[in-house]
């Protein structure tokens, strides 16, 4: 079973981690620039971060031979924070990084003035970059933040075909569906979907733009998730096909709408060839 | 820079390998950096400045991975520095905007780019990461011109901790030749690995011998390149300290580069996976900080 993480903060997760990962199947995963649990205070702790995700953290997952890629924006929780607002002057020089694959995770938090504002200018800059938007759907109020949420998308020059909202569950997948939309599900111990669930949406609607994630960070999850949940889809009668669709061919698809997803790491007979591996080449 | 290809010659190979939208991208951003050379000397040039505003060669910079493949990305975004006349100011503005790709790509375009050490610190920014692909850059003629004994011992040393081949160390055999302080710092370390029960990395015995005076170069390096790595040779390697006494930074001041190591001899490229962990599907590079010598 080969799987794609579309949703995962691998800055959080330990070695171990990826060992696991790698073990059960996951070959590439994008990691959504987001909070860090302690709010930032300042642009310069942004760039920081925007940094190791286009640093270090590929470079670390490269190890356990995963590929990485990200997205990066001003998330909506810190966008309250008019110390951290600055930051979004600075994302043009961020989206044209090889490594960034969309424009997120934006999205509601409160539903706040400055979430609209950072929304609307964000998936302004996603269409300015030729990128796709992950728009993630808040925790409180999920229905009423989805409406809202795709209201603020058609209003913006994004077409709805080039976001994925993020977070869907039972009350939110059909109107995010019908909207055209990419359908995010994220798949969490307590909180959020589970396995179980996924299987009975995935009855009811069908794989098609069908994403399934982790979302494990620095909270209580479970960066196999995925893995669980193709094991369910297999145990509840779906075929291989279906599986590799979802975990696999959709993420794919959606990224691959940025024209940047480099997935050669994930291959073992490529190694030698991979960027990671080919230490020589810096002394040419 | 003595038998490096020059950076026309880059463009040339480059050209007959890329596609034809990768050659026409490569012409076409090659025209803009020419037109629109590093002008930018303001100091808030160093600041992280809004992406829209950068010319738009930097732009190209950024974006040559996709456009040429990641294999030719180095060669091309040297292409773009070159024609841009990037100057250490822009040089180090576009390393601390970078990506990672990025950063080696401009560690790689040093020797053709900056004429004097006023870049090294970008270089000694690659050697405090743990990034490989980084370090080994970071340690090519342009290190092995500029940088000081006392950081350049420490990053052989970070090599043998990290797995780098020092194959990839440019001027190995110069640098190493008759610096008894690196072989002290060889020795101390090999007795360290021996007496927490720890192979001594194959590489460190290379080096070591590189370090005597009467070694010329590669037989010294060619003759030792199967010594079998184990806990007990550390009382050889003592003895070959002992032997060393020439004073320490007696290699610094070298300019001309004559006995320049080929980075990338086929024949010598091991794994040299001293630290990665165990796994049939492990894909480490040649070592992992994220192993055993974990350097943090």
């Amino acid at each position: 079973m080969r799987i794609f993480d579309p949703h995962i903060h691998m800055t959080s997760r330990t070695t171990d981690d990826y060992e696991a990962m790698y073990a059960a199947g996951v070959r590439a995963v994008v990691e959504p620039a987001f909070w860090l649990g302690q709010p930032r205070t300042s642009p310069a702790s942004f760039i920081d971060y925007f940094d190791s995700l286009l640093g270090w953290e590929p470079f670390r997952a490269a190890q356990y031979g995963i590929a990485h890629h990200c997205t990066i924006a001003l998330n909506p929780k810190e966008a309250n924070d008019p110390r951290c607002a600055p930051v979004l002057d600075v994302l043009p020089r961020y989206l044209v990084k090889d490594n960034v694959v969309a424009v997120g995770e934006i999205g509601y938090d409160s539903m706040t003035p400055a979430e609209d504002s950072a929304l609307a200018v964000q998936l302004q800059l996603a269409a300015d970059h030729e990128l796709p938007a992950l728009v993630h759907t808040p925790h409180r109020d999920k229905l009423t933040g989805l409406r809202r949420t795709l209201d603020v998308v058609r209003e913006s020059p994004l077409p709805l075909e080039r976001v994925l909202i993020d977070h869907l569950n039972e009350t939110t997948v059909k109107e995010a569906k019908d909207a055209g939309c990419w359908l995010g599900f994220s798949v969490y111990p307590d909180t959020k979907m589970d396995e179980d669930r996924m299987v009975a949406i995935l009855r009811e609607y069908g794989p098609d733009q069908v994403l399934v994630n982790s979302a494990a960070d620095w909270g209580r999850s479970d960066p196999l998730k995925t893995r669980k949940v193709g094991d369910a889809m297999l145990h509840a009668g779906f075929t291989d096909d279906d599986v590799d669709r979802v975990l696999w061919r959709n993420p794919v698809a959606f990224y691959g709408l940025s024209g940047r997803l480099a997935l050669d790491v994930a291959d073992p007979d490529a190694t030698d060839t991979h960027e990671g591996n080919s230490i020589l080449r810096g002394g040419e | 820079m003595t038998a490096a290809p020059s950076v026309s010659e880059l463009r040339s190979r480059l050209e007959a390998v890329l596609g034809g939208a990768a050659r026409a991208w490569l012409d076409q951003a090659t025209a803009e950096a020419t037109a629109n050379p590093a002008a930018d000397t303001s100091p808030s040039a160093r600041l992280p400045s809004p992406g829209l505003a950068a010319p738009v060669w930097e732009l190209r910079f950024a974006e040559a991975g996709r456009r040429c493949g990641p294999d030719h990305a180095d060669a091309a975004r040297l292409v773009l520095l070159h024609a841009a006349r990037a100057d250490t100011t822009t040089l180090t503005r576009l390393y601390e905007q970078g990506t990672a790709a990025e950063r080696r790509a401009i560690l790689a375009a040093l020797p053709h780019l900056a004429p004097g050490p006023d870049a090294l610190p970008l270089v000694e920014d690659a050697l405090r990461t743990n990034d490989t692909r980084l370090v080994a850059t970071a340690l090519g003629p342009y290190a092995a011109t500029h940088l000081a004994p006392h950081h350049w011992r420490h990053a052989v040393l970070k090599c043998l901790f990290t797995g780098v081949p020092v194959d990839s160390v440019a001027d190995l055999a110069r640098r190493c030749r008759g610096d008894a302080e690196l072989a002290r710092m060889l020795g101390d370390y090999a007795a360290e690995r021996a007496a927490a029960g720890r192979t001594v990395p194959g590489d460190l015995y290379r080096v070591l011998a590189l370090t005597d005076l009467a070694n010329t170069a590669d037989a010294a390096s060619d003759s030792l390149d199967a010594v079998d790595a184990a806990p007990d040779a550390a009382d050889a390697v003592s003895g070959s300290v002992d032997a060393a006494d020439t004073p320490s930074d007696s290699t610094a001041t070298g300019s001309g580069r004559p006995g320049h190591t080929a980075p990338t001899s086929p024949a010598r490229t091991p794994p040299a996976r001293t630290g990665s962990p165990a796994g049939p599907e492990r894909h480490g590079a040649p070592s992992t900080p994220i192993g055993e010598e974990q350097e943090s």
